[in-house]
């Protein structure tokens, strides 16, 4: 019983196997435009590009562990994703319109500051109310297109596997995951931790943030191809200063952490906004126009 | 707020009357060498012999009591704290039996409360605590012989409410008074370890407003009245090891290496404890930490008592990430009571290996 526990708990903190290399797009012409739909939101378009991407997740080859591979990831189109993370007073409309959970007492409701203390599902029912309300398409980003639009703020956190010695894949991910930005797990305003070059801020700050991608399990075969894949979207992928693996309904993971790693400050997200369609472009008219 | 300051003062003002009566005694009425000791900030402990040739001494050392705002968490709640020497625990400091333990204990000006120290070690006096009650502005020096060999907590105890207070605020540390011929296992064995480490546990109380958020106060006055009606729930906010939720996590880990032995003393002043250490054990555990005792080996969780500190060596067979943790698994993850080994060496495959990696559970074998 308790050994399941830790294992349950050292899973939560699975963290950091992988991240891409990111090859920097530069930031689109269409460039930025806040808060159009009525979201008070920002949205940058990330130019279409290509992605070094550190596959997420758990990797096997024959039995053993293995390394996760690297990938080259292209984006066809552009990538419309949100410029800061959702506010906390954006949140709050979300909570006031009886659609999402209260946030956390302590969590300072600003236009300014990130809503953090939210779980995955609360992530997904803002994205939903915020898709009804506007008529637009939001979701979370996947893992991949998170690293796409972080670009050098995201490292390779790629580690080598010694299987003769786990020890030293455990000791390296320590070492890594404690090397942390000074200032500690206080929220700050936006823009506090700077602006990438496409142009989303505050990204690898001391606010993670979640993604839809779930935690998988590859078999990889020889060319390291992967054979076979089991996902649990129980746990699912969350970015910052390190990538991260934590179960959807925790809210703080700094309290409901790791055994013998170093969970993230604090958790919050930002949100991408599917390209709209002609049929969708019509409804939101017609949605708009019914007032 | 003067008004308060005042009414501490006051308070301790009573007990102070009744401390002053004792004969001081004139420094060198012993004829033994002098050691003076300079102390080190815990997990760490000040240089010392496991087993000594040389007869007792006169340990010096000095203890100031620091009133300080420290951070406890990684949500930044500030504390005020009282401390010896600036941390919490205080610094373990380290005799043999049959030494003489000299304190001075100093109460800087820049204080706004009187102290003392009760030393568990020590005999008579309330532990030393009726002779050594000092205002702002004031030192003490006391002495006391190491009679009992162990691991032992210090604490101030200043009267009344203001002892589980100071206590739950950061004034306790450790003493250990080592064999003179070292430590055995109780069948004439030695058993020395390669290094040593100080950990000091503390429950902390720690008021909330209205809101629910933790408050913060400008001087230990301010939050005593608030900080007690916490205190009386007997539920604490915080269990931290050396001041602070991941004070010996991250970058202050524990370090050592595969062949080596440690010893790891654990202090708790105020509330009961269960170390754990999550993959390894305890191989020669003196869980009430007194070595006229035989150790107990092998154990998997120790068991330390409010108002005592244990110790417990460990030799390292495995590399890699260890917890060290209380194990009221609540208390380790959710208020803090976690450090973290990062120990270096070679994998034993011997001592355990993965199989087979997780995969899908295969079919069942029908006949
Ligand atoms: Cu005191």
């Amino acid at each position: 019983m308790l050994i399941a526990f830790k294992l349950k708990l050292a899973l939560a903190c699975v963290a950091g196997l992988a991240g891409p290399l990111a090859v920097a797009p530069l930031l689109s012409d269409a460039g930025i435009r806040g808060g159009a739909d009525g979201t008070g939101q920002a949205i940058v378009e990330v130019r279409a590009g290509n992605v070094s991407y550190r596959v997420a997740g758990d990797f096997t080859r024959n039995g053993r562990q293995a390394a996760a591979p690297l990938r080259h990831i292209t984006f066809q189109e552009p990538l419309a994703i949100m410029k800061h993370q959702v506010s906390s007073a954006d949140y709050q409309a979300c909570v006031d319109a009886g659609a999402c959970r209260s946030l956390d007492r302590g969590v300072v409701i600003a236009p300014d500051r990130p809503a953090v203390q939210v779980s995955w599902h609360d992530a997904n029912a803002y994205a939903g109310w915020l898709s009804r309300k506007t008529g637009e398409h939001y979701r979370l980003p996947t893992d991949e297109e998170w690293a796409f639009a972080a670009g050098s703020r995201f490292s390779d956190d790629g580690l080598p596997v010694d299987n003769d010695d786990p020890s030293k894949r455990w000791i390296a991910r320590y070492e890594r995951e404690s090397e942390r930005k000074p200032g500690g797990g206080d929220v700050r305003a936006f823009g506090s931790f700077g602006i990438n070059e496409n142009g989303l801020a505050d990204l690898a700050g001391n606010v993670w943030e979640w993604t839809s991608t779930c935690f998988t399990r590859h078999r990889l075969d020889d060319a390291g191809e992967t054979v076979s894949a089991r996902s649990n979207c129980g746990v699912r992928v969350v970015q910052g200063q390190h990538r991260s693996y934590v179960t959807d309904f925790i809210r703080d993971a700094r309290a409901g952490g790791c055994a013998a790693g170093v969970p993230p400050d604090n958790l919050g997200f930002r949100l991408v906004r599917e390209p709209q369609s002609w049929v969708s472009a019509v409804a939101k008219a017609l949605h708009i126009a019914r007032g | 707020m003067l008004t308060r300051r005042a009414a501490l003062l006051s308070a301790a003002a009573a007990a102070l009357m009744l401390a002053v009566s004792a004969p001081a005694k004139a420094a060198d009425d012993l004829k033994l060498p002098r050691q003076k000791v300079e102390l080190v900030a815990p997990p760490f402990v000040h240089a010392h012999e496991q087993a000594t040739k040389q007869g007792p001494k006169i340990i010096e050392f000095t203890l100031t009591v620091e009133e300080k705002k420290v951070v406890i968490d990684e949500k930044g709640t500030t504390f005020q704290a009282m401390t010896f020497n600036g941390s919490m625990p205080g610094p373990l400091m380290v005799v043999h039996e049959g030494d003489y333990v000299e304190v001075t204990l100093v109460n800087p000006a820049s204080n706004s409360m009187p102290h003392n120290v009760d030393f568990h070690s020590a005999t008579g006096a309330l532990g030393g605590a009726e002779l050594t009650l000092v205002n702002p502005g004031e030192q003490v020096t006391l002495r006391w012989k190491a009679t009992r060999t162990g691991t032992f907590v210090y604490h101030c105890a200043p009267g009344g409410p203001m002892i589980p207070w100071h206590v739950v605020s950061g004034m306790a540390g450790a003493v250990m008074v080592l064999p003179r011929e070292g430590l055995t296992d109780g069948k004439g064995k030695p058993v020395k370890y390669d290094r040593a480490y100080y950990i000091g546990e503390f429950d902390l109380y720690v008021p909330r407003d209205e809101k629910g958020n933790f408050k913060a106060y400008d001087s230990p006055g301010e939050s005593y009245n608030d900080t007690v009606e916490v205190m009386k729930k007997l539920t604490p906010t915080h269990v931290v090891f050396n001041g602070k939720a991941g004070a010996l996590t991250g970058k202050s880990a524990l370090t050592s290496k595969v062949g080596e032995t440690v010893l790891i003393v654990h202090s708790q002043a105020n509330r009961d404890s269960r170390p754990h250490l999550i993959g390894g054990h305890g191989d020669h555990v003196w869980e009430t930490g007194k070595f006229s005792n035989a150790p107990e080996t092998g154990l998997e969780t120790w068991f330390i008592r409010g108002g005592s500190a244990g110790a417990a060596t460990y030799k390292f067979l495995q590399p890699g990430i260890y917890a060290y943790v209380t194990h009221n698994l609540i208390e380790a993850v959710e208020l803090g009571a976690t450090a973290h080994f990062k120990v270096e060496g070679k994998w034993n495959d011997d001592l355990m290996t993965q199989v087979k990696a997780p995969s899908e559970i295969p079919p069942a074998k029908t006949n």
